[in-house]
């Protein structure tokens, strides 16, 4: 009996492997889409793939998964005994690790029940009598050469405007200027994933090269929307430091919290501004926690460094990593704490102090060869 | 020579690529006689639609489109200068002004009304039409010319195996153009353009327009005259745009008159 039901479930595994435990996720918003290849496929399927050549993703075969996908769906929900109808995508993640647990460190070598869509490269780009659908078909890279066809006619559109603003004599240099500097152009990648087409750099190049032109224009605000569209938002790097928001609690009495790291800890520290000097690490006092004085003068040191001792009541969590690094990523975390609390110019020299500045040093890893790090195999001369 | 010769009274197009590659010189062996669909029912389609047009020799009224004078006027006569000849080229030349070569319009009349005669009938039988032209002051205008007539356009760089090799370019199972018009034969370095050849090897009839620095020996009909005013490529692109328009309105004139309709797959296309 048990061993009939094994054999079930085994073949309902089997089957889903082979449908869909490759498929990836829908992103509803790529108009154009398509399934990813399926990486599991039985021997049988294979032979046939190769045969055909290489697999074509119409319409139809796009539905065909997603229909398999379903089917697979239903049977992984009733194998772990929940509800079919609200199997939800977190559900398969948690059915599949446990059904299939892996060791892997690569998260994405692990087996995978998911759909995902792929912008449609490979669909037929011909009707029923064989005439290809867009009229630069046979240049080979249709989306890229259509798109700077229209990006030409819309700067032929700008001068016939220029020269029509010209004959009425309402020509004018100073008109609004499309706002760049918050934005860069698409990288290629970018592009390529936009056009779903392979270009080349010349290519790339090229695109660029004509959008400046448009740009240079004097009348180019007419077509701002479309210029943003190939351009991203610059992510503001600014160099100031993040200085941790001081609240109130109940009491009235202000605080701040931030984290620290160094090698493998982690801590986070609550900064209070009450006036008694009293230090709290993992629950205890510091004094039973660090019993090495390096390790406590470590953690007083922010205070000391900006003669604040016993201004502040400090409450600190500390995991992972050893004794000194306890020490070091509470040292970090309280002077990060101790920011909001500070002026421009203190903040300042605590940054020249290098208290800010966290700490890169990690261990380093063993070689295959080598007895450590860097310490080699004691060398014999024969 | 011979060839155009043939063509011109009969206008025997290959009615499907497979009887073109079936004989070497295709185009002009393919009469009507010869094209017999193995269906009986498409007889009736064949004769009304298809042969119809075949019977007259303008049957699309071309020569209307244009005359001598307009080719003056839009200046195809001007060729390049006499050290830019192409010795293939003087029969098409009227006579030599100040070093200027001028191009003798009454041959130019002629084959221009071959080669719109022919496209007209490729465009009624729907076959594809690829506009070719290596210029880039005019490569906008191509575009623009064939995206209106709803046939396909060329005006980029041509990779190597395009035609040769479309099969593993474009995946299987792909269509290539019935008809090449080239409206510029020669390249951004004044070497014959790749496509002439490659037109050539996979046996598909080309329309070009040969200056007098061009080689117009592989081209089946070439049209002698100036490539390189604005105005003359746009009188070149409004011809061929009227030309195709009027042949497809005419089919599908045809069709609702005759209340028929095409076979939705050409039947032994892919053989």
């Amino acid at each position: 009996m048990a061993a009939s039901c094994v054999r079930t479930v085994g073949s309902f595994l089997g089957k889903c492997g082979n449908c869909s435990s490759s498929l990836n996720t829908v992103t509803s918003q790529l108009s154009r889409q398509v399934l990813s290849r399926q990486i599991c496929v039985s021997t049988a399927l294979k032979k046939n793939l190769a045969a055909g050549g290489p697999e074509k993703f119409t319409v139809e075969f796009i539905q065909k998964q997603v229909e398999e996908f379903d089917i697979g769906k239903r049977h992984l929900a009733n194998m772990m005994g929940e509800d079919p109808e609200n199997f939800t995508q977190e559900d398969i993640d948690r059915s599949i690790a446990y059904l299939f647990p892996s060791g892997l460190f690569e998260k994405k070598a692990r087996p995978l029940m998911k759909l995902i869509f792929f912008p449609l490269h490979e669909a037929v780009q011909w009707g029923a009598d064989g005439r290809p659908f867009h009229f630069l078909f046979y240049t080979g890279k249709q989306s890229y050469y259509s798109l700077m066809h229209k990006l030409y006619s819309k700067i032929l559109n700008i001068e016939k405007h220029q020269d029509r603003m010209r004959a009425k004599g309402l020509f004018s240099q100073d008109t609004k200027e499309i706002s760049l500097d918050t934005s860069r152009w698409l990288t290629k990648e970018e592009l390529e994933v936009l056009l779903v087409e392979t270009i080349s750099s010349n290519n790339y190049d090229r695109f660029i090269q004509l959008m400046e032109r448009l740009l240079s224009m004097p009348y180019c605000n007419m077509e701002e929307e479309f210029v943003l569209h190939y351009r991203r938002p610059l992510e503001a790097r600014s160099k100031k430091q993040m200085v941790p928001v001081p609240e109130r609690d109940d009491k009235g009495v202000a605080f701040s919290t931030s984290d620290g790291r160094r090698k493998t800890s982690n801590s986070s520290v609550v900064l209070r501004d009450c006036g008694s000097g009293r230090i709290t690490v993992n629950g205890q006092e510091y004094l039973h926690y660090f019993p090495v004085l390096q390790d406590r003068e470590q953690l007083m040191f922010p205070l000391q460094f900006m003669g604040l001792l016993g201004r502040f009541d400090l409450q600190c969590t500390v995991s992972g990593g050893g004794r000194s690094s306890q020490a070091g990523a509470l040292r970090l975390a309280i002077s990060r704490a101790l920011l909001s609390f500070l002026s421009e110019g203190e903040q300042e020299t605590m940054r020249q102090a290098g208290l800010l500045t966290p700490d890169p040093r990690v261990r380093e890893r063993k070689k295959p060869g080598q007895e450590g790090a860097r310490r080699k195999f004691t060398w014999k001369k024969r | 020579m011979a060839a155009r010769a043939l063509t011109r009274g009969l206008l025997g197009l290959r009615h499907s690529r497979t009887v073109t590659l079936t004989y070497s010189g295709g185009h002009h062996y393919a009469t009507a006689t010869s094209v017999k669909s193995p269906q009986p029912q498409v007889d009736e389609y064949t004769d009304k639609i298809l042969n119809q047009p075949l019977q007259k020799p303008d049957f699309f009224r071309v020569s209307e489109l244009f005359s001598l004078k307009d080719l003056f006027d839009a200046r195809v006569h001007l060729g390049h200068k006499k050290g830019c000849r192409h010795r293939l080229m003087e029969p098409y030349l009227y006579g030599c002004r100040l070093d200027h070569d001028i191009i003798d319009l009454d041959q130019t009349v002629e084959h221009l009304q071959l080669a719109l005669n022919f496209t007209a009938h490729v465009a009624y039988r729907g076959g594809v039409i690829l506009f070719v032209s290596r210029r880039r002051q005019f490569s906008h205008l191509v575009e623009c010319t064939a995206k209106d007539c709803g046939e396909y356009a060329h005006t980029r760089y041509w990779q190597g195996g395009l035609l040769t090799n479309a099969n593993i370019q474009y995946g299987s199972g792909v269509r290539l153009p019935d008809l090449i018009v080239f409206l510029s034969t020669l390249n951004n370095v004044f070497q014959q353009h790749v496509g002439i050849r490659d037109a050539a090897k996979m046996n598909i009839p080309t329309v070009g327009v040969v200056d007098s620095n061009c080689n117009p020996s592989l081209v089946t009909y070439p049209i002698p005259g100036n490539d390189d005013t604005p105005v003359t490529m746009e009188l070149y692109c409004r011809l061929f745009k009227m030309t195709i328009s009027r042949a497809k309105d005419k089919r599908r004139q045809m069709e609702i008159l005759h209340g028929l309709s095409a076979p939705s797959t050409p039947s032994s296309c892919h053989e």
